[in-house]
């Protein structure tokens, strides 16, 4: 064994996995990941811990994991993150813990986000829960949108006694667990479900189709059904588009909508009732994750796949991981080109899509190089589908209805970080509604955050 | 689950329901909608309240069979239970935020077509509440295929009632009848029109003509209703709104309606395709022309 390399994970053959809806990434068994958990020279300051947005004690569980007791590893695991299944499938690990590690500076870091999830799976499969509250506190929190920041929060109360129910706008608890990160990334029955399950078992109730802001307002929970405090973590919904000519023909999609027909609707199975557009030629335009998601989900429903993205490979903002089984499955890359118009045919419907050709010129706001238009350098691609992946913002419907919650000028939330304490008593938030669209991890980070807050906030009323 | 207490078959392929459903009763006013559910496997169907009862906790929908997931739906009875029924989504008709001493100077048609008298109705019935009548004029194809004609003759101040085929009341389109009313002397200072796009394309043509301010409500096709998708994005004015979270009422006079209609093609075949794969099950293996077989 070399101690310098990761012990390699297994994965679906790029071939097969193209054109399936099953998990790319096969995880470790407990053999693989105890000889990986021996690669961790347990640093007394560890650094990933640092690097972690809620704190795991990462070089404990990792001992544990090394000793074989793994249901020891998974409650240190618990005490800081109700979503381990999640995360160690969907969390950046390289720009966090795996960045910092120390083995990473010689070598390959240890693989603490594989770890991380054989420890929730095991621990899935072996029937473990989380431990809840001994002591109930006789207060009710309600919690807003059951994505990773919901959840979190809802977890972390439930932990400590608070009496917590979730109100969720879809007809399905999970947010962009289950509407945005597809099947192949993130098993939805046997990973998210059973994670919400282990935040039920803590004692969370969840009430769906519940739009807070329509169905109920804010004041209303508060001063009519009793809820002492309020988080919300009602995340970043609104798609963006580009504003150019064509962009309303049949066949352009934003990726919200191709994302959440595929996977909360389940349109990739034939037998479901929703349909979904199954291109045979498309344009993903954007780089992020969700764009690498929109691209692979299309791949698999039996396109042609080019990702249009204005910058070059190195400003990607999706995940390395995701970008290198995006290209292992076939996708092609098509950077520094940067739609201009969307063109249709003459009954309305998509044939092509106009672009132009980009080089990087001197560092934005942003600090990476500004993308600047080559003259005359227009082409077309021929595509039947455009997927508008250009990122989301907060979906006004509860700052609007709610008075005395500030917003910023992009519609965000203003909470402070510590707390996530709002402007208004009793109300907290985190997450995409307050940062704009971010990660999973971030958002957990900041449910955690919030439930300090009110725990603070609810202990000296 | 949100129990149905009643269901029936108001005319051929259109049923009306009263769901309980407590919350949404409790928050919506006319002009909002709902989005439904069947059973756990089934897609979100968007409809716009016809009636709610606060007290009894109940929402009203009326739904023409118009593909797999509304034959599905008609199947069920009082009794039955919905997976999903969320809401009230959207906003509330403009007039709901108006003074009402304002509104009683006005002079106010509707105008409804086929299965849209539905949605029509709790604009009539409030404003009745209210001490203010309404004119309403109400097209159907023909007069078996007419709906809601008493209620809404309860609520309306009067009530022109028109068929296509003039098999009943007078004859002709709804324009038809619009036309005739204003040269009779009739004087309108809004109208709201609520029917096929095709009918609110042409009342509208017709009303900029006269210079009444016309409200259409739009039902595009979409998935969450919460502005998360954009399925639903129509151009009002040279702008692009998401009719889930804007309208679904817009000024009818800046609405691209070609486009509208456009875009309510993009899923015609998909859906034809599972309509009659739920009627006729996996027997249909193509050959009717319409959903390109198992192709």
């Amino acid at each position: 064994m070399d101690v310098l390399k990761k012990v390699p994970v297994r994965e679906q053959d790029a071939k097969v996995r193209a054109t399936n809806f099953e998990e790319v990434c096969l995880g470790y068994n407990k053999e693989e990941a105890m000889e990986e958990a021996a690669r961790c020279i347990n640093c007394k300051n560890a650094q990933c811990v640092k690097g972690c947005p809620v704190s795991i004690n990462i070089p404990g569980f990792i001992e544990k994991v090394k000793e074989g007791e793994i249901e020891e590893a998974y409650q240190i695991i618990s005490e800081s993150s109700a979503l381990p299944a999640v995360c160690g499938r969907v969390c950046p690990q390289e720009s966090q813990c795996e960045g910092k590690c120390i083995r990473g500076i010689k070598g390959e870091p240890i693989s603490i986000g594989k770890l991380e999830r054989f420890v929730a799976d095991w621990a899935s499969e072996n029937g473990i829960k989380p431990q809840g509250a001994k002591e109930k506190k006789g207060k009710k929190v309600a919690v807003i949108g059951s994505g990773p920041a919901g959840l979190t929060c809802a977890g972390d109360l439930a932990k400590l006694g608070y009496d917590v129910t979730i109100f969720e706008a879809l007809h399905e608890a999970g947010g962009v667990l289950v509407y945005g990160i597809p099947e192949f990334r993130l098993p939805k029955t046997k990973v998210v479900a059973k994670e919400i399950e282990n935040v039920k078992s803590l004692g969370v109730k969840i009430e769906t189709n519940v739009v807070v802001g329509k169905s109920v307002k804010i004041d209303e929970l508060m001063e009519e059904e009793g809820f002492d405090a309020v988080f919300i973590g009602s995340g970043a919904g609104l798609p963006k588009f580009m504003g150019i000519p064509g962009e309303q023909a049949n066949g352009v999609f934003s990726a919200n909508e191709y994302l959440t027909r595929s996977n909360l609707m389940k349109a990739f199975d034939e037998n479901s009732t929703t349909p979904i557009m199954r291109g045979k030629k498309v344009a993903v335009v954007g780089g992020g994750n969700v764009a690498m998601d929109a691209a692979r989900t299309a791949l698999r429903l039996g396109a042609e796949v080019h990702i249009v993205y204005r910058r070059s490979e190195e400003e990607l903002p999706a995940r390395v991981e995701e970008v290198h089984h995006a290209k292992e499955e076939g996708i092609i890359f098509d950077l520094l080109t940067n739609p201009v118009e969307i063109l249709a045919d003459e009954k309305g419907w998509v044939n092509g899509i106009k672009c132009i050709k980009m080089e990087l010129g001197e560092p934005d706001a942003s600090g990476r190089r500004r993308p600047v238009e080559v003259p005359g350098s227009e082409f077309i691609i021929e595509v039947d589908t455009v997927i508008m992946s250009l990122g989301t913002s907060p979906n006004p419907l509860i700052s609007s209805t709610t008075e005395g919650l500030e917003v910023n000028k992009w519609k965000c939330i203003v909470a402070d970080e510590e707390f996530g304490k709002t402007t208004k008593e009793g109300v907290y938030a985190g997450g995409d509604a307050v940062t704009g669209a971010a990660t999973v991890i971030l958002a957990m980070g900041a449910g955690r955050a919030g439930a300090r807050g009110i725990d603070e906030y609810l202990s000296n009323k | 689950m949100y129990k149905i207490l009643e269901a029936k078959e108001l005319t051929s392929n259109i049923y009306l329901m009263v769901v309980e459903a407590k919350r949404v009763a409790k928050a919506c006013y006319p002009g909002q909608f709902i989005i439904v559910r069947t059973d756990e496997n089934s897609e979100r169907i968007p409809l716009t309240i016809c009636d709610y009862d606060r007290e009894k906790g109940t929402v009203t929908i009326v739904f023409q069979i118009v593909g797999a997931g509304t034959q599905v739906m008609s199947e069920l009875k009082a009794g039955d239970a919905f997976h999903d029924f969320v809401g009230p989504l959207g906003c509330p008709s403009e007039f709901i935020k108006e003074d009402v001493e304002e509104l009683k100077k006005k002079n106010i048609l509707f105008v409804a077509g086929g299965v849209g008298t539905a949605p029509v109705y709790p604009q009539v019935k409030w404003l009745h509440e209210q001490g203010i009548a309404a004119d309403v004029i109400v097209g159907s194809k023909t007069k078996d295929l007419l709906i809601l004609e008493k209620e809404m003759e309860a609520v309306a101040g009067n009530l022109y009632v028109t068929t296509d085929d003039g098999s009943y009341g007078r004859s002709g389109m709804v324009t038809q009848t619009i036309t005739d009313l204003v040269n009779e002397g009739k004087k309108y200072d809004v109208c709201v029109a609520i029917g096929p796009m095709i009918m609110m394309k042409f009342v509208c043509k017709l009303t900029k003509e006269l210079g009444i301010p016309t409200i259409v409500s739009l039902n595009p096709i979409m998935v969450d209703g919460t502005g998360m998708c954009g399925a639903c994005r129509v151009t009002v004015g040279g702008e692009v709104k998401f009719a889930c979270v804007d309208g679904p009422e817009f000024d009818g006079h800046l609405v691209n309606f070609d486009e509208a209609m456009q875009r309510q093609q993009i899923y015609k075949t998909a859906e034809g395709r599972a309509y009659l794969k739920a009627k006729e099950g996996d027997t249909h293996h193509g050959g009717c022309g319409n959903c390109g077989g198992d192709n």
